[in-house]
């Protein structure tokens, strides 16, 4: 007898919360919001200003839910702020939008990034440095107050000084203008009009993960705000958090899921990169130089500098030279030496990892802000760790309390082999290391990945169903969750303003409630971790780094047994466990959306991360992007051309058309 | 006395927060803030919560931040595998994340 069946049926503990399987609540509204983080909120908001009743979904709850939820240290794309070198027509031109980033998106953003730090700011978020804590820093705008990142004379990604708060200050709006929050709500099921495949979405059913409760949301638009699937691949299953894997336990990928299930049009599924495989450490809390840790200086067990050069390979010598352009340059994007020479900024040597095989310099590295002026060092261990996500107590405030100084210590960088560190976008120490768990351990994090195809209402293609964040394919990033919400906010409002509420189709309400309950009945059966584990492993061996017809369909095999067998003998023992288990079926029902769309791909693209042996040609040159769906059991593919949002006109003409302000 | 208790091996990490009985007045915010429910509420009013899914823990520090006791009545524990050197310049001493340091 398993341990956990001997211990219900002879000394059960009895659930926390009060049980209510079964027990039914309908709510009408006419925006309905799935997914609490930023864009979520930002989109409630908006969509409250303009005059709709608007109802907020979330697994977890909204006070610190999504990936912004514990805080966010940039704020990128703010090119409309007062100080700002680039509006952003100019920035455009400057440094035009990779063609895997939805190119609309990034001119929303460009244009209500600032508009959303503002509205922040206007509920509460300390955004500026008011009380000249970094006053002289080079990174501050005397004038304004304002602090910015990487290229400084660029001045359009700003320091959120207090975004550790930033969650609970959007909560707390949210209360104040009346949306109607339901939280530790996982919903699972987009409603149709008429249960119908491809037909328009006036809903969704879910179930609080507390209680058991099943909830039906009728609306007459849908803002779909949650997060992309992370840590397909690789689980381990005793270390989610900390700096296994990034993202929580709840990203599982429902937002695609129902978008599909619904028939919903999909791109970039096919998206990965190598991962980490649960080799990291907790999130920039090793000593490196990028990202939230730009600029840092680094050096080699014999306190020997690791030189910086600038694009042109010229050596940078001082802080300073770190930050600044190169002769000729308008403007410079972190990434290091991986950028496109166009925006490649100050980076460390490109052949480091040589350098270290061959000794010249000498593992381990550390972190060495001793060297930097104190405003650089406190930016770093304080500003920017003390406001974003995940750092302010489990680095800042652990290492402090362990007795780490940064005026005094070297914070060490991991030690790997250089073959398998650093991440596509960033070089080798970073926290973010890379296929140190061997081949065939991919992930879908930290990138522009795959999602729902949008216009520029940021509606989907199905009626009443928009997006908004990383739900959107090719978007990433706070500020652009936060821009994009609002924006589809709107949207949505205007939508539900113009049309007439109808009623959801009870059979599908029915089957999705016989669905969701059928696991919280059994008494016996596999649990969540077992099959997630399970599932990871089919994408590591039929959806690896090389990929075929042959082993790709051998995947699709596997993910249809798993669905009859051990998921159709899945038990939950309450409800937050009936949450993990529904998190599987979305978790399978993903793996086959990439695998289908990976099958669909018949050539390779290195931006993609994609390698297919029987087809190797290098399609990115074709221009075009794979667009999926699924209508009544069918899978249907599509092609639409990498600027498949700039048919309307240019950019500027079709913001000014569709952004409703 | 020896312990003989039967029970599963523990999970992993073992207590990715604890709890300083003599602070935490048992408010259960903490179990309001965590996005996972990775904490209960203990069924004995006014005790600390019980930590019963330390393995869905993300280790994003809220249920710290934002503790209305604060002064570590809560603290977030790195597993083992997750705890960090530094080395003291002009010594050259290292050191590291230690228990100690974070009960």
């Amino acid at each position: 007898m398993e341990f956990r069946q001997y211990l219900a049926s002879n000394h059960k503990l009895e659930w926390p919360y009060p049980i209510k399987y079964g027990e039914e609540t309908r709510v009408d509204a006419d925006v309905l919001v799935i997914g609490g983080g930023l864009a979520g909120s930002f989109a409630a908001i908006s969509a409250t200003a303009a005059g709709a009743r608007v109802i907020i979904a979330d697994k977890a709850p909204i006070v610190r839910s999504g990936s912004a939820g514990p805080g966010i240290d940039h704020w990128s794309r703010c090119n409309t702020n007062p100080c700002a070198a680039y509006a952003p027509d100019e920035m455009l031109e400057v440094n035009p939008p990779d063609p895997y980033s939805a190119a609309h998106v990034n001119y929303i953003a460009m244009n209500e990034a600032w508009a959303c730090a503002k509205e922040l700011e206007s509920y509460g978020l300390v955004i500026r440095d008011e009380n000249d804590e970094y006053a002289g820093a080079a990174y501050r705008d005397p004038e304004t107050k304002l602090m910015f990142a990487y290229d400084y004379a660029a001045k359009d990604v700003l320091r959120l000084k207090g975004g550790e708060q930033l969650k609970p200050i959007l909560y707390r709006e949210m209360k104040r203008i009346g949306v109607e929050m339901y939280e530790r709500v996982f919903v699972t099921k987009l409603l149709t009009e008429g249960g119908r495949s491809g037909g328009r979405v006036i809903g969704a059913t879910g179930f609080s993960t507390r209680t058991g409760e099943f909830f039906v949301f009728n609306a007459k638009s849908t803002v779909m705000a949650t997060a992309n699937p992370v840590r397909l691949w690789a689980f381990a299953s005793e270390n989610i958090g900390s700096g296994a894997h990034e993202y929580d336990p709840h990203l599982d990928g429902d937002g695609n899921v129902m978008a599909w299930d619904a028939g919903a049009k999909l791109m970039m599924m096919e998206r990965s990169h190598s991962g980490s495989g649960g080799r990291r450490y907790p999130s920039y809390m090793t000593g490196n130089s990028d990202n939230t840790w730009y600029g840092c200086i680094m050096v080699d067990a014999d306190g020997k500098e690791i030189p910086w050069v600038d694009r042109d390979g010229k050596r940078l010598n001082t802080f300073d030279e770190r930050i600044a352009r190169a002769p000729g340059q308008r403007y410079w994007s972190p990434g290091g030496a991986k950028n496109p020479y166009r925006i490649r900024g100050p980076h460390s040597i490109a052949d480091l990892e040589e350098r270290i095989l061959s000794g010249e310099y000498k593992l381990p590295f550390f972190a060495d802000m001793t060297r930097m002026s104190d405003t650089e060092r406190r930016g770093i261990f304080g500003l920017m760790l003390g406001a974003e996500g995940k750092t302010k107590i489990p680095v800042v405030e652990t290492l402090t309390n362990a007795g780490f100084d940064p005026e005094r210590d070297m914070l060490m960088a991991n030690v790997l082999h250089p073959k398998y560190a650093g991440i596509p976008s960033e070089p080798y120490w970073d926290v973010k290391t890379a296929g140190v768990n061997g081949p065939n351990i991919r992930e879908t994090s930290f990138l522009n990945y795959g999602g729902l195809l949008v216009d520029w209402d940021l509606r989907s293609s199905l009626k009443g169903l928009y997006a908004a964040g990383n739900q959107i394919a090719g978007a990433s990033g706070a500020s652009v969750a936060a821009s994009t919400g609002r924006y589809a906010g709107r949207a949505a409002a205007a939508w539900a303003e113009a049309c007439k509420a109808a009623s959801p189709a009870e059979t599908q309400i029915a089957a999705e409630k016989e669905r969701v309950y059928a696991y919280a009945r059994r008494d016996k059966g596999y649990g969540w971790k077992e099959i997630q584990i399970g599932l990871c492993r089919i994408m590591q061996d039929y959806c690896g780094d090389i990929k075929s017809k042959e082993v790709l369909e051998m995947g699709l095999w596997w993910l249809d047994s798993i669905r009859e067998n051990e998921l159709a003998r899945a038990m939950a023992a309450n409800p937050h466990e009936l949450g993990r288990i529904l998190g599987c079926t979305v978790r399978l029902a993903v793996n086959e959306i990439i695998i289908r769309q990976c099958l669909a791909r018949e050539s390779s693209s290195e931006a993609l991360g994609f390698a297919r042996s029987d087809f190797p040609r290098d399609g990115d040159a074709d221009g075009q992007h794979l667009v999926i769906s699924r209508r009544d059991g069918t899978t249907l593919v599509e092609r639409v051309p990498f600027d498949y949002c700039a048919s309307e006109g240019t950019p500027r003409e079709c913001y000014a058309k569709h952004s409703r302000l | 006395m020896y312990n003989a208790y039967f029970v599963p091996n523990p999970a992993t990490p073992n207590e990715c927060v604890s709890f300083d009985e003599s602070k935490c007045v048992g408010c259960n915010h903490c179990v309001e803030t965590c996005r996972c429910d990775v904490l209960m509420p203990n069924p004995e009013k006014g005790s600390p919560p019980i930590v019963l899914y330390p393995d869905e823990c993300w280790f994003c520090g809220t249920c710290v931040a934002d503790c209305p006791v604060g002064g570590g009545a809560i603290t977030l524990n790195h597993p083992i595998n997750q705890r960090i050197c530094w080395k003291r310049k002009e010594t050259g001493e290292i050191f590291r994340v230690k228990y100690e340091y974070m009960k």
